[in-house]
């Protein structure tokens, strides 16, 4: 019966994620658009090496950060204010099988993200190898601390607050969290908070996973603090209904 | 006697420094339509949520089917129906997807189709659902409190915002519902809707029940039968009063008659006013409406001294 009622859930949240074009701009446009554009159009020159090899751990990251926290959080922020969580509530599948709906539902928009992401990158010349795997791991744990972090969000402010400071959050963590260029081109200070930052730590751990580089155990502490701190705090402060 | 749908034992329910719920004690009996009424602010809404389980009793006990619905929610869910005051609905989504969604929660749910037709939403069952009128969207919130075959429903203000026809054809919905022994507790602002509909009823203010029964017994409560008239230009209601040997208030443009209307002070009023000459506009016995006892039950205190002080002020000119 839940299982039922999970499923026709999920499908119901895939379609209107799907429908939603600015969402799309963000879960799909801007990673394609960064990694195209400083990969073949624009090419980074400020790494050694194939820039598209730079580019693809980062841009990976920052499709998470936009489906998990971005996407998630703001239609989670309008259905509360619409009331729909409310309503949800009192139906038998109940809070615990939508959290189930949103977590599938953002998984397959990930599934669809890293598919478009990696056949663009290997289309520009990138290898795929077996390294792909452990660097799906680090996606999902990032995946669960851009989901605490979007879900705290939609359910403490009001919608709109939550939609403003969702999309500038997007910025400010995609300009420093070395994933379009390089941490060490920021200012010294700014680069010292950035890798306290779960996109820079996220970016960094794939980074180095899929170069074959020395793994970075201080922002894997990092990118695990968050995946615990986030949710725990979303649980925490969560409102199911806008006051 | 039926076995209660229902049972509400001293229900107590603050928020911070107030109280909206100050101790409630109702039983509502299976395939009863049940109202409860009342100013807003009155407790309604709190009632009604603390019963679906949305919210939790400060003091005193709920049960609904016999289940508590904080603890017992997983076992309560597939058999109640929700409609909440408002939205509940997302906006970006149709109708038809809206209904298969919540039939898909349900173990033995009702034909999507169906109900879309019942509720009169088959031409939109296809357009966005921020595209629907407030009482389109009403109408699509009841159908999804029905998919699921509740066997009690809660109607939180059902037809709020609905054309005259759209609220006949919900009351036609809900005697339907009574007719298959579906349970149905509302809460409405429209007292003919009461009337119309209701076995019984409670009207709420300030957190307290004020009154209970069906209408007729709330309207007898609080009101006797009165005699009221109006006449084209003004009488001596001093006089009147001593011919009838009754009180007779000025009430608005109306003269009230106290006492009981009996056949023998009707002939005495009309003969009265053949004598001095004056013209009836209007004549009725009869009780004051629902609507009326709603009025006087849930005044403010304010209102309240105001009128004791016109009724002195009259008693006085007398």
């Amino acid at each position: 019966m839940t299982t039922k009622a999970i499923i026709a859930q999920t499908k119901l949240e895939l379609s209107m994620t799907l429908r939603r074009g600015e969402s799309l701009l963000v879960t799909l446009a801007i990673p394609i658009g960064i990694l195209v554009f400083f990969g073949k159009v624009n090419r980074l020159s400020s790494v050694s090496g194939d820039p598209v090899d730079f580019l693809v751990p980062g841009v990976l990251s920052l499709a998470v950060m936009a489906s998990a926290m971005v996407s998630l959080g703001i239609a989670t922020g309008f259905e509360r204010r619409y009331g729909v969580l409310k309503r949800l509530g009192s139906t038998p599948l109940s809070r615990g099988g939508l959290l189930g709906a949103k977590t599938l539902n953002v998984i397959a928009i990930e599934i669809l993200q890293v598919a478009v992401i990696l056949a663009t990158g290997v289309a520009l010349g990138w290898r795929l190898e077996a390294a792909i795997v452990p660097a799906i791991g680090l996606l999902l744990l990032g995946t669960i601390a851009f989901a605490g972090i979007g879900m705290f969000m939609a359910g403490t402010l009001r919608a709109e607050a939550n939609l403003a400071l969702a999309n500038a959050l997007f910025l400010v963590l995609m300009f420093l969290g070395g994933m379009a260029y390089p941490l060490s081109r920021l200012p010294d200070a700014v680069e010292s908070i950035a890798r306290l930052l779960p996109a820079a730590a996220l970016a960094e751990c794939v980074r180095a996973v899929l170069n074959h580089q020395t793994f970075p155990t201080g922002a894997f502490v990092v990118l695990v603090a968050w995946a615990i701190a986030a949710p725990l705090a979303a649980a925490r402060w969560f409102k199911w209904e806008e006051a | 006697m039926s076995p209660a749908a229902i049972e509400i034992a001293g229900l107590v329910k603050r928020y911070g420094d107030r109280t909206a719920v100050a101790g409630i004690d109702l039983s509502i009996g299976a395939g009863e339509v049940f109202g409860l009424l009342g100013p807003n602010g009155a407790g309604k809404t709190t009632t009604v949520e603390i019963l679906e389980g949305y919210r939790t009793a400060d003091g005193g006990s709920v049960r609904v089917l016999g289940l508590d619905p904080v603890r017992d929610a997983a076992a309560l869910r597939p058999r109640i129906g929700v409609m909440l005051q408002e939205g509940g609905l997302y906006p970006g989504v149709k109708p038809r997807e809206l209904l298969d969604l919540f039939a898909a929660f349900y173990p033995d749910p009702d034909d999507p189709v169906r109900l879309l037709d019942l509720v009169g939403l088959d031409d939109v069952a296809t357009t966005m659902v921020r595209r629907l009128s407030g009482g389109q969207a009403q109408r699509l919130s009841l159908a999804l409190a029905l998919v699921g075959r509740p066997e009690m429903v809660f109607l939180d203000e059902p037809t709020a915002g609905m054309d005259p026809r759209a609220r006949a054809d919900t009351w036609e919905l809900i005697r339907t519902l009574r007719a298959t022994g579906t349970t149905v507790l509302l809460t409405t602002h429209y007292m003919d809707e009461a009337e119309q509909l209701c076995d019984r009823l409670a009207i709420l203010d300030r957190g307290i029940i004020v009154a209970g029964g069906t209408p007729a017994e709330v309207i007898d409560t609080v009101t006797e039968p009165t005699l009221r008239f109006t006449t084209a230009s003004p009488i001596d209601a001093v006089a009147l009063g001593a011919a009838l040997h009754r009180t007779v208030d000025a009430v608005g443009s109306e003269y009230v008659v106290g006492g009981d209307p009996s056949p023998e002070v009707i002939a005495a009023l009309t003969a009265w006013l053949a004598d001095h000459d004056r013209q009836v506009t209007e004549l009725r016995t009869g009780q004051a409406s629902l609507e009326e006892v709603f009025l006087q039950l849930t005044e403010e205190p304010d209102a309240t001294k105001a009128r004791s002080a016109a009724r002195r002020g009259r008693r006085s000119a007398r």
